[in-house]
């Protein structure tokens, strides 16, 4: 009977847990508009007045947003132009052209995409843009068409804003400049994470530029960090089951109060303020919830930070075979003798050869071509690297090569090795010493 | 029966009275008095400027009212013609169907609306008055007067600009009762007594019938010499009695119910088109191949694709002109010339000329609105002109002649009197009845195909081939400023066009005195113009040209072409050329062969052309290797024929000499300008003189902002900027909302720590624990080596040692990999790019002394 109450209701959870998986995935995943804003609304407010202004008033504006990676901009933006739209009379009234550096990658892209998204082809009918100068006249002419008060103003949204200034003569920004003159009224919005970005911008365009910049710093402390952390794994209010939402919104409560929780979003914290890896640790974290375990317990979460704080390196190393190791260890070696000069297969060789017939007793005496067969697999891991390009004529065993692993690296990869012969830590371990 | 004199079958002769007054542009003798001589009736009508007047149009029951507000000889044209420019008024008849509910009430019988709208042509052929009507203005609460006896007289209450009425203004009431009581003094003893006093004078002639009776022995050719005098008499009288003309009085007063009926129908089938003109040049053409000289003109310009307006014009012209020559000419006429002509006139002067009147005022009010009385072209009336043509091919005549008694009930004498006529002249039998009953079917058949044509669509031609793009208009008008600092942020705005420059004058008047001096000797020249951005270089060229268009419209300089191209709108240098080219005259072409026509154009002896003023703004960006843009564009302006001024526009002083070639620097000359960086007390000034006579900013805030920008740039700009951003600043930390607000020192020093703070202190200082420490052990490795260059592996031993000093936890290879990637992508760092792992090399973007001040402050 028991068994079957537990079944029902594990069935029960298993369907809630599903839903709660949806939820919080949609949550770390999208950057939905729909989410809060942290610690940012002063700069929200900046920049919703400033589209405001453009929207209701038909004046012309620019803006760079400038933040680190994941600090929001795309988010702060979205929102902004959500809550511009729900205004009745601009609704109608906008136009919006967002345009990616990734996406478009010179100007003549750009034009086209700019053209497509105010549906301006539409008034060419069959007419056919065959060059890049034409585009722009067209557009230009477009643009010059308007004027303040009479023309639906268009945002035009520039993710990535630092590609654009790559591009050749940054002839795209400086006609952004009919910000600048009585046309039809636009508000050019760019996203960039470079703090240098004015540098960038030639000085007619920059001069064009109205230098109003948005900051978004991740000014955060850790409390906030944790209430961050407690906001983003509670269950919505509308949630159906009610119980169940209770319940674990009760538990992520005690999570974040648990102390070796706190001590994990500290060293997450410590790491990156970015809300990104956050997400990242919580998605973790969230997929070790099933249905048998249908809360998150403190111990998932530090497993899950433990997922994303491994080195990648390390985790290469545990993977290689004992003459690898060997190899790599030879090389700690000399990189220690010769102070990080490059050093080449035969010398590696060598080591490796002294080792084997001096200490080892359980490490077989391999041929060289084998041995260089295992060195050119560590290359292909790119744990070492070929000072110069590898041409066809140069011999490989003199070519000279590289370490990509610290001393450290090596120690802990050796610490955790399964099954490592004892002679070959004790060679890891003594420097020189058999000499 | 009411009908209008137009009706009868009489010729008037109009004639100047008193002498002519020189125009003040010399191009017109005006005079201030005209006579109208009916011949027939022997009636005389003297009109003066500032009456009132009836104008011939399609409705021959209600002709066009108008105030005649001049009238003058246009001797453009070999033919002089007498052209009058009035104030149009219309009648609710007039007025669109659809648009006719606006009015809220019934109109009076006798009202009339000032048509208040201004892209209608006032300028018409004085020799389509009629006569004289009165008009009586009413206040906006007296109530129109109705089942007046005087027909002769109409009311005016509001006016309608072709979208909704609105009440007169009392000046215009004064203006319009002015002409009444100089109009009463002037007239000349009416002869003919009329039921009303305030009647237009239709002064008899004494020798009425003398002069009939040498008209027509005169013309010997016509073939009515048995005209009896009784139905002109009869006509006479019925002019005198009611000439005024409102459709339901009339009819009722004159006509059989039946006929009545009809002719309503067919004036409210006639009224809503407004198309029904073309044709009647089609119908016309034919006719007009007497050899007269004065016709042939006319017919000149009607078979050029001039615009309909201007050809509905001459039409018109052509038509009184006719009945003028006739009289004149009568004496010289063969037999057969003039019969013929008589059988044609009736119908001309009866014709409906709704449309042409139509067309005929908008262009006429365009002209007014320019004070230039040039016509204007238009495509879209010359296409449905064709339109119409083609349709005519198509229609038969069969069933002109009971068409036209129908329309023409009235016209009893002369309807008669042509068709003996016609039996008399077989050469051009049906010419008139076929005239005007093609006029009625081509009414029916365009008003299907354009039903009201608004004066406004046909405003805007929409050829195909132009199709100009267009971001959309919003559907909700902009909000204006609604407080002080809105208003501050408006003018403040860069694209706000100040009207004037200050601190430019000296720049401004060299610029203006170099191209003038151009003009005025019809040479051309180049001038080099430097100065770094946000200094007014492109604004004081704009001003400059404007100004000197003024001039040139003003006739103080000899007209020019300025064409604008800017490098920086260019996506390759070439293509000035080819927007050189289009701006000139239209045409495209790709870039070499628009070079050649360009080098074709200004570098050949051509025919005398206007001098053309170029403007290339940012000349930098036209550098090529060969330099030949350069080249092409400074050496046109050597060629004597070219009469071309390039002003060039550039930032660098020492443009000429760093990159040009010495041939291309040397034909550039030496006509240098150089704009210098605005002072703080000119920003000052600028900002001041933009704030005008607004109080949004204390003093001491707009010379801080000015001393601050002065300072580091001295670009215009910026400051403009900064005083925005200022007045949001103000806006925001304003708690009322009602109370002025006043841009403080506080607000304008926070707008200025904005714009010109580095934002990498506060970035370090915002960044995680690991970055921080990260940067920590970047300048401990750059201290033990000495160098400004780490790898990454020697700064991650550093950045361990520090981490287990500061007991943070052991960082990974990996983290600290993401953590130095990311303190690159902020630009905080240089690194190479990632591929390098271990050994990619890291350097400082920020100097060591604000990293550490950065990062000591906690």
């Amino acid at each position: 009977m028991s068994s079957r109450k537990s079944k029902s209701n594990s069935l029960i959870h298993a369907e809630c847990l599903s839903q709660v998986q949806r939820i919080l995935r949609e949550r770390f995943c999208h950057q939905s508009p729909h989410s809060n804003l942290f610690g940012v609304q002063v700069q929200y407010k900046h920049l919703s007045e400033l589209l405001k202004r453009t929207a209701l008033h038909g004046e012309s504006n620019s803006v760079l947003i400038i933040g680190p990676r994941g600090s929001g901009k795309t988010m702060l933006i979205n929102h902004a132009l959500k809550e511009l739209m729900e205004i009745e009379e601009v609704s109608e009234n906008v136009l919006q052209v967002h345009l990616n550096g990734l996406l478009q990658i010179n100007d003549k892209i750009a034009l086209k995409e700019i053209t497509r998204q105010l549906n301006l082809e539409n008034v060419v009918g069959d007419k056919v843009f065959g060059s890049f100068a034409e585009n722009l006249s067209f557009l230009l002419e477009a643009l010059k068409k308007g004027d303040r008060t009479n023309s639906c103003p268009v945002i035009f949204i520039l993710d990535e804003f630092d590609l654009f200034a790559h591009h050749k003569n940054q002839t795209l920004l400086y006609n952004f400049d009919i910000s600048q003159s009585a046309q039809t009224p636009i508000a050019v919005i760019g996203l960039t994470c470079r703090l240098d970005i004015l540098e960038l911008l030639e000085k007619r365009v920059k001069s064009r530029f109205s230098h109003r910049q948005i900051h978004l710093m991740n000014s955060f402390g850790f409390p906030q960090y944790v209430k961050i952390f407690k906001e983003q794994l509670s269950l919505p209010a509308e949630f159906p089951d009610k119980l169940f939402a209770e319940k674990w919104n009760e538990n992520v409560q005690y999570l974040s109060e648990d102390r070796s929780v706190q001590e994990v979003l500290q060293r997450h914290f410590n790491i990156s303020k970015n809300l990104r890896s956050l997400h990242m640790l919580l998605m973790l974290t969230l997929n070790r919830v099933t249905a048998s375990h249908p809360f998150m317990t403190a111990i998932d979460l530090m497993e899950a930070s433990q997922l994303c704080s491994m080195d990648s390196k390390a985790n290469i190393v545990h993977g290689l075979s004992v003459l690898e190791i060997c190899l790599i260890i030879a090389m700690k070696h000399l990189n220690d003798i010769y102070e990080e000069e490059p050093f080449n297969f035969q010398m590696v060789y060598n080591e490796f050869q002294k080792f084997v017939q001096r200490k080892a007793h359980s490490v077989y005496n391999f041929e060289k071509p084998v041995v260089m067969k295992a060195f050119e697999h560590l290359q292909q891991l790119e744990l070492i690297k070929p000072m110069e390009r590898t041409s066809g004529n140069s011999q490989r065993e003199y070519q000279l090569m590289k370490l990509l692993l610290d001393n450290t690296q090596i120690m802990n990869a050796l610490q955790k090795y399964p099954n490592c012969p004892t002679d070959v830590r004790q060679w890891a371990t003594s420097s020189l010493s058999w000499l | 029966m009411a009908h209008y004199p137009t009706r009868l079958k009489t010729r008037k002769t109009y004639s100047w009275v008193g002498r002519p007054l020189l125009d003040r542009k010399l191009h017109y003798q005006t005079y201030r008095e005209m006579c109208v001589k009916t011949e027939g009736c022997s009636t005389e009508i003297h009109i003066q400027i500032g009456q009132f007047v009836l104008i011939e149009g399609d409705d021959d029951e209600n002709p066009y009212v108008a105030k005649l507000l001049e009238l003058f000889e246009d001797d453009s044209d070999p033919p002089r013609k007498k052209r009058a420019r009035v104030q149009w008024f219309v009648r609710f008849c007039e007025v669109p169907a659809c648009k006719r509910h606006l009015l809220g009430r019934k109109p009076g019988a006798q009202e009339i609306f000032w048509y208040d709208y201004p892209a209608c042509d006032s300028n018409i052929n004085a020799e389509t008055i009629i006569g004289l009507v009165r008009v009586i203005p009413l206040a906006p609460k007296d109530v129109v007067p109705t089942n007046l006896k005087n027909e002769k007289t109409l009311f005016v209450k509001l006016s309608w600009n072709e979208k909704k009425f609105r009440p007169l203004s009392s000046e215009l009431i004064a203006e319009l009762n002015k002409p009444l009581e100089s109009a009463a003094k002037c007239q000349k003893p009416v002869g003919t007594k009329s039921k009303s006093v305030e009647s237009p004078s239709w002064t008899p002639a004494e020798h009425v019938a003398k002069r009939i009776e040498s008209r027509h022995s005169a013309s010997k050719s016509r073939q009515t010499p048995t005209h009896p005098l009784t139905p002109r008499a009869r006509k006479r009288l019925e002019l005198g009695s009611n000439p005024q003309m409102s459709r339901q009085t009339s009819c009722a007063s004159l006509d059989s119910p039946g006929r009545m009926k009809r002719k309503v129908a067919f004036s409210e089938i006639t009224s809503p088109s407004k198309r029904s003109q073309p044709d009647k040049l089609q119908t016309l053409s034919p006719a007009l191949k007497a050899p007269e000289k004065t016709r042939e003109t006319g017919l000149c310009y009607t078979e050029d694709d001039k615009a309909s307006p201007k050809r509905c014009i001459i039409l018109r012209t052509r038509i009184p002109a006719w009945k003028t020559m006739d009289i004149k000419e009568e004496r010289i006429l063969t037999p057969i010339r003039g019969g013929q002509k008589s059988s044609v006139m009736p119908s001309v002067i009866l014709k409906p000329e709704n449309i042409q009147k139509r067309d005929a005022k908008e262009t006429e009010a365009q002209n007014e609105a320019t004070s230039t009385p040039h016509r204007i072209r238009r495509k879209s009336s010359v296409l449905s002109m064709n339109r119409i043509r083609q349709q005519l091919r198509f229609l038969g005549h069969s069933k002109s002649d009971q068409e036209e008694k129908e329309i023409l009930p009235a016209a009893e004498i002369s309807e008669s009197s042509s068709d003996e006529e016609e039996a008399s002249t077989p050469p051009l039998p049906r010419r008139t009845p076929r005239t005007v009953s093609r006029n009625l079917r081509s009414s029916l058949k365009s008003s299907l195909h354009t039903p009201t044509k608004m004066p406004k669509k046909s405003l805007k031609p929409k050829t195909p081939r132009c199709a100009t793009p267009q971001i959309r208009s919003r559907s909700l008008a902009a909000q204006e400023p609604a407080s002080v600092l809105e208003e501050a942020r408006l003018r403040l705005h860069v694209s706000a066009i100040p009207e004037s420059l200050p601190c430019r004058e000296q720049e401004f008047q060299d610029i203006y005195n170099f191209v003038e001096s151009k003009l005025l000797d019809h040479t051309g020249g180049c001038m080099y113009i430097s100065g770094v951005p946000g200094t007014g270089k492109t604004a004081t060229v704009h001003e400059v040209m404007r100004c000197l268009q003024q001039a040139a419209q003003a006739n103080d300089v000899p007209p020019f072409q300025y064409i604008e191209v800017n490098g920086m709108k260019l996506t390759e240098p070439h293509q000035v050329y080819v927007q050189i080219l289009q701006k000139l005259t239209g045409q495209k072409a790709t870039a070499n062969h628009a070079a050649e026509l360009l080098a074709k154009r200004f570098c050949t002896r051509g025919s005398p052309q206007e001098t053309t003023v170029l403007l290339v703004d940012e000349l930098d960006l036209l550098w090529t290797h060969k330099q030949d843009i350069m080249y092409n564009l400074f050496d046109w302006p050597t060629h004597k024929e070219a009469r071309l001024v390039v002003l060039t526009i550039a930032n660098t002083m020492d443009l000429p000499e760093r990159i040009m070639l010495n041939r291309v620097s040397s034909r550039l000359g030496l006509t240098r300008m150089s704009f210098q960086p605005y002072t703080y007390s000119q920003l000052q000034q600028i900002l001041s003189s933009r704030l005008k006579q607004l109080k949004a900013f204390e003093d001491d805030a707009i010379q801080l902002v000015a001393r601050k920008v002065a300072a580091l740039s001295g670009d215009a700009r910026r400051c403009l900027d900064i005083c925005r951003r200022a007045t949001e600043i103000c806006e925001f930390s304003q708690q009322k909302p009602d109370s002025p607000g006043l841009v403080t020192i506080a607000h304008s020093m926070e707008a200025v720590d904005e714009m010109f703070s580095s934002s990498y202190i506060t970035a370090i200082r915002n960044s995680s624990v690991l970055e921080q420490s990260f940067l920590r052990a970047i300048l401990a490795e750059f201290r033990r080596s000495g160098l400004e260059e780490a790898t990454f592996q020697q700064i991650y031993s550093q950045h361990v040692a520090l981490c287990r000093m500061e007991g943070l936890s052991y960082p990974t290879v990996s983290e600290t990999m993401a953590v130095c990637s990311h303190l690159g992508s902020c630009r905080l760092l240089l690194v190479e790019p990632s591929r390098n792992d271990l050994l990619l090399r890291v350097r400082l973007n920020v100097s060591q002394d604000d990293v550490l001040y950065a990062l000591k402050e906690e």
